[in-house]
This record gives C-alpha cells, sequence and structure tokens, in this order.
C-alpha cells in the first residue's frame, strides 16, 4: 500500500473516532455502545435529543469548519505560492470579523452576525479581486500584497470596535475573533461547500502541482494559468466564507495542517488536498470536544486551543530527525 | 513545422533583432547563437507561445499560435526554459509525469501510458532508477536531465532547448545532442536549441541563427553560417578555425 493511500484509510478511521468521541464526550454521559445504538436504531427521548439535537450538529460543524480551512490553506499556498499563505491572508477572515463585531456591537441576533460577517467577507473578496484583476493583467504578487494591505486596515477597524464597544459584548466579540463554534448554524450548508470545493479542487490538482513549478514552466506545459488561478481563488474564498461563517476566525489549522500532510510525506496535490481536508476535520473536531468538556461547564473558543494541541504536534513532526521525501 | 515572419524582438528601450523570418522544418536542427543578452532566450519563449504579444508573427503547423488553446499548444511544442522558478518538493517521476499534462485524460491520478511513457523518458536521459528519488536531492547536472527528461516525456513535434548542455559532463552533453539528432532524423522532429559554445553547432545542427543583438539576425544552413567571419562578429572575439575531416570548429585564438 502506498503512504498517501495508507494515510488516506488512517485518517478517515480517525474521523469516524473523532466523531464518535465527540458524541460521547459531554457533562451528560452517554457510552459509546448508546451512541452506536442511536445511529442504529433511533429511540425517541433525552439521549437522543442529546446526541441529534446538540452534540452531532456541532461535531460535524467542526469536522466541515476544520476541512474548510485545511482546503483553504493549502489552496492558496499553492496561488501565491508562498508557504506562509493562510486562509486569512486575503482578507476574507478580517472583512468578516468587521461584518460580525459590528453586528455585535449593535446588539443585534445571532442571524444578523452571520449576515454581518457573509457582508464583510464577501466585500473584503471583490475589493481584493476587484483590485487585483483591475488592469487585466492578472498578477499573484499584487494579489498577496492586497490583501495584506486590507486585511491590516480592517483589523485596526477590528481593534477600533473592541475598544469602544460596551464591556457587556466585549467577551462576545473575543469568542468570535478566537473562533468558537457554539454558535454554529446548521452545518447542511458548510458540508455542501466542503464536498464540492474539494471535489473541484482535486480534479484541478494535476494543474496545481504544476503551477508549483512557476507560471511560466506551467503555461509551457500547457496549464491555462489564469484560468486557474481565478477558480482556484473563488474556491478557497468560499471555503474561508463557510468556515467562518461556522466559527469565526480559528487560526493555525489552515496553515499548518498543509504543511503537517507535507511533512508526512505527500507532495502530490491530489492526495495533499484530500488528506488536508481529512487531518483538518479530524483536528478541528478534536480540539472542540477538548474545548467543550476540559474546563465544563465552562466551554473554552475552540480556537484557543487549536494552536494549544497543534503547535506541540508540529514541533515534533518538524523536529524527526529525518524529514520524509 | 514552425514559421516565424517578420518578428521583431525587443526588450524595454532596445530593439534586439528585426523582422526575425525563418522556417524550421521537421527533420531539422537549429542552432540559436548568440552573445549574452542579444535576444536568444526571448526568441525562444516567443516561439514557445510565451510572450502573449508575440504571438501573431509565429505559425504552427500553419495556425497562428495564438489560435491553439495552452493544451493544445504544449502537445505540438515544448520548450526547455534555461532556468525554473521553484524546486520541486516531490520525487522524481512525479516531476517528470507533469511533462504528460498536455496529453492526460484521467481525472485523478496518471494513466499507465503516461507512467510508461515518463519511465521510458528517464531511461532516455541515464535516469533509470531515480524515480522514487527526491527531485531535490538531485545534484545540478541530474536536475537538468530530469527536465530534459519531462520534455521528452511531453512529446511535442517542435523541441526548443534554451541551453539543453548547461551542468552536464562532457559525456551528457554528447549523449543529449545525439538523443535530439535522432529524434530530427528518425522521427522527423524540429529541434531548436541555444548553444554557447562554438564547438558544438558545426557537428550537431544542421541549421543555425545567429542574433547578433543590435536588430540584425541571420539564419540558414549550418556551413554557410558557421564561418569565422560571422562567428567573430557575433561573439567579439578572434578566432581559430580548425578543421577536422571537412569539418570546421572554431576556438579562440
Amino acid at each position: 500500500m502506498s503512504r498517501p493511500v495508507a494515510l488516506a484509510a488512517a485518517l478517515i478511521a480517525a474521523s469516524l473516532a473523532s466523531l464518535l468521541i465527540a458524541l460521547v464526550s459531554g457533562p451528560f454521559p452517554i457510552s459509546a455502545r448508546v451512541v452506536l445504538d442511536s445511529l442504529l436504531f433511533p429511540m425517541p427521548g433525552v439521549v437522543h435529543d442529546i446526541i441529534w439535537q446538540l452534540r452531532a450538529p456541532r461535531a460535524l460543524a467542526a469536522f466541515a469548519c476544520g476541512g474548510l480551512l485545511a482546503l483553504a490553506g493549502a489552496l492558496l499556498q499553492a496561488l501565491l505560492r508562498n508557504a506562509l499563505a493562510d486562509p486569512y491572508v486575503l482578507g476574507v477572515s478580517s472583512g468578516a470579523a468587521v461584518g460580525a463585531l459590528f453586528a455585535l456591537a449593535a446588539g443585534a441576533g445571532a442571524t444578523l452576525i452571520h449576515m454581518g460577517a457573509l457582508a464583510g467577507a464577501a466585500s473584503a473578496i471583490v475589493i481584493v479581486f476587484g483590485l487585483s484583476f483591475r488592469t487585466g493583467e492578472w498578477d499573484v504578487y499584487r494579489l498577496l500584497l492586497t490583501g495584506v494591505v486590507l486585511a491590516a486596515g480592517l483589523s485596526a477597524l477590528v481593534s477600533l470596535t473592541l475598544i469602544t464597544a460596551p464591556q457587556v459584548q466585549v467577551k462576545g466579540m473575543l469568542f468570535w475573533l478566537m473562533g468558537d463554534l457554539s454558535y454554529a448554524d446548521g452545518p447542511l450548508a458548510s458540508w455542501i461547500v466542503l464536498i464540492a470545493g474539494a471535489a473541484l479542487a482535486t480534479s484541478g490538482a494535476r494543474g496545481l502541482d504544476l503551477l508549483s513549478l512557476g507560471e511560466t514552466k506551467a503555461r509551457s506545459l500547457g496549464l491555462p494559468v489564469k484560468a486557474l488561478q481565478v477558480a482556484v481563488f473563488g474556491v478557497a474564498a468560499a471555503s474561508t466564507v463557510a468556515a467562518v461563517m461556522l466559527a469565526g476566525s480559528v487560526g493555525f489549522v489552515g496553515l499548518m495542517v498543509p504543511h503537517a500532510v507535507r511533512l508526512m510525506g505527500v507532495a502530490a496535490y491530489r492526495w495533499l488536498l484530500p488528506l488536508s481536508v481529512l487531518l483538518g476535520g479530524v483536528f478541528l473536531t478534536a480540539a472542540d470536544t477538548v474545548a467543550r468538556t476540559v474546563l465544563a461547564p465552562q466551554q473554552l473558543p475552540v480556537g484557543v486551543l487549536t494552536a494549544i494541541i497543534g503547535v506541540p504536534l508540529m514541533l515534533w513532526l518538524l523536529g524527526r530527525k529525518r524529514l520524509p521525501t | 513545422m514552425l514559421k516565424c515572419d517578420g518578428l521583431t524582438l525587443a526588450v524595454p528601450g532596445r530593439v534586439l533583432a528585426r523582422e526575425v523570418r525563418f522556417e524550421a522544418n521537421r527533420g531539422e536542427t537549429w542552432a540559436v547563437l548568440g552573445a549574452n543578452g542579444s535576444g536568444k532566450t526571448t526568441l525562444m519563449h516567443a516561439l514557445a507561445g510565451l510572450a502573449p504579444a508575440m504571438r501573431a508573427e509565429i505559425a504552427l503547423d500553419g495556425k497562428p499560435l495564438g489560435g491553439r488553446g495552452a493544451r493544445e499548444r504544449a502537445a505540438l511544442s515544448g520548450i526547455l526554459l534555461q532556468q525554473e522558478d521553484a524546486a520541486f518538493w516531490g520525487e522524481v517521476l512525479e516531476y517528470v509525469l507533469l511533462g504528460r499534462f498536455a496529453h492526460a485524460r484521467t481525472v485523478f491520478g496518471w494513466s499507465r501510458e503516461d507512467e510508461d511513457a515518463s519511465r521510458a523518458a528517464l531511461a532516455a536521459v541515464g535516469l533509470d532508477g531515480f524515480e522514487r528519488r527526491s527531485y531535490r536531492t538531485l545534484s545540478g547536472g541530474e536536475r537538468q536531465r530530469a527536465r530534459i527528461a519531462q520534455l521528452l516525456a511531453q512529446d511535442p513535434q517542435l523541441f526548443l532547448l534554451d541551453e539543453p548542455l548547461q551542468h552536464l559532463d562532457l559525456r551528457h552533453q554528447v549523449a543529449v545532442l545525439r538523443l535530439f539528432g535522432s529524434l530530427a532524423r528518425k522521427r522527423g522532429k524540429a529541434v531548436i536549441m541555444v548553444l554557447h559554445d562554438a564547438l558544438w553547432p558545426a557537428q550537431a545542427c544542421s541549421h543555425a541563427l545567429l542574433l547578433y543583438g543590435n536588430g540584425v539576425m541571420e539564419s540558414g544552413a549550418a556551413s554557410a553560417m558557421l564561418t569565422r567571419d560571422r562567428l567573430e562578429r557575433l561573439y567579439g572575439c578572434p578566432l581559430r578555425e580548425i578543421a577536422v575531416e571537412g569539418t570546421s570548429f572554431f576556438a579562440p585564438v
């Protein structure tokens, strides 16, 4: 069995395990056997409701969010040919943050907060894409700088909102900014974006491999470079928006998960993309389970835990004597 | 195969060659010669369709370059670039397989046919056994041969080679020139290569194109182009002519 196939098998098993653990864990004790029974033979009742109304949507939202962030990160690293690119580098999350925080400051409810985030993210995408594409000469370098500059400006707006907002609303804002799944809506829409985005991106994976050789080289080998770049930008932006709508800006996952897969010896994008989606999903599901149980009944924002758990794992991967490949 | 009709090569502020006209046919091997900065690479990029502003004057198999999609063009003509922007992080075989992009029909991964072509290409440059090696661990010369293998896997009708001999030792220089010579003669490909050595063109090429860098270019049969007078003007240094078995070679005085 080749390395990517073995990794895929292991990560699919880990995905199922992480989802099962998420269903089992919580203040109300439910054993794995009961969860499996409830999956196979649904019986109405309190246990059934806790599993299907509370824990399952939350676990599925966490998985989708992790997968979307990892997908967007891997795509932007390929598009910008920059190892430090993450889903937030193009200002999408800063735009969403401004929208969400304005809604929070106005004392709006969950729906309006979501709409605010969506409007902010969409404006950021339109501005970045419009400015970079304006002259007709698509330039990835300008795209990156435009995104970074816009993100800096939007971050200032975020700070301003935090400072001027009434004290009672600041904690909610901080949760949003760190990334928190407790207000995640039904995860169905994000799963649709995740599956469609991952399938679309994987079908163009050969083009991404070519792009990693440089634009001139990719063009000489027959790749319609601009069309691919625009498509990659679109899928990455849609994935980021879907993730941000679920959980605010969860850090670390989008930047590090693709690198973790690379460090495990997978470079070809046809494997890197699906494996990153799986690993991102497993990772965020596990992190969120810890976030809502470790200090229960106090719930932590999952974004705090992604780095606390992820950093040691990543340092261990980096520190292994011989890097694979 | 390739017809270039009135192309002007220019870099910002300077015209390198005016009215470049020549026709490279199947079975021919062309040498492009010129001093540093005389427009050799600019010409090669234009011929490969990599310079969008210079597509109208170049026709491939009777159709202007701009009239073909990127993939269709890559199936007809392939270029060995002088330098690549980025290092490749995978295995050597994966790298060579990328040359099959224009031919690939599968949605996920590569077909058996692509893989066979890539393995054969690696064998043709003496890199069989290197399939699973990491591309990054190759030496400069091995990398150059892997890049040639990728171009062979692309299997175009027209080969554009920008300094194919860089980083290669003498034995591999001979092997690479023989390889492309036989592709032209036996399989009817057209080959155009930038060479820096005054020694190889007379041995390896049927035609030559000289770029003087001052707006003037000349092209024609190698025997007519490769004269001491022309090469001295081209490189701006005195040369000694050495005749061996009827072929003239040039070495610096």
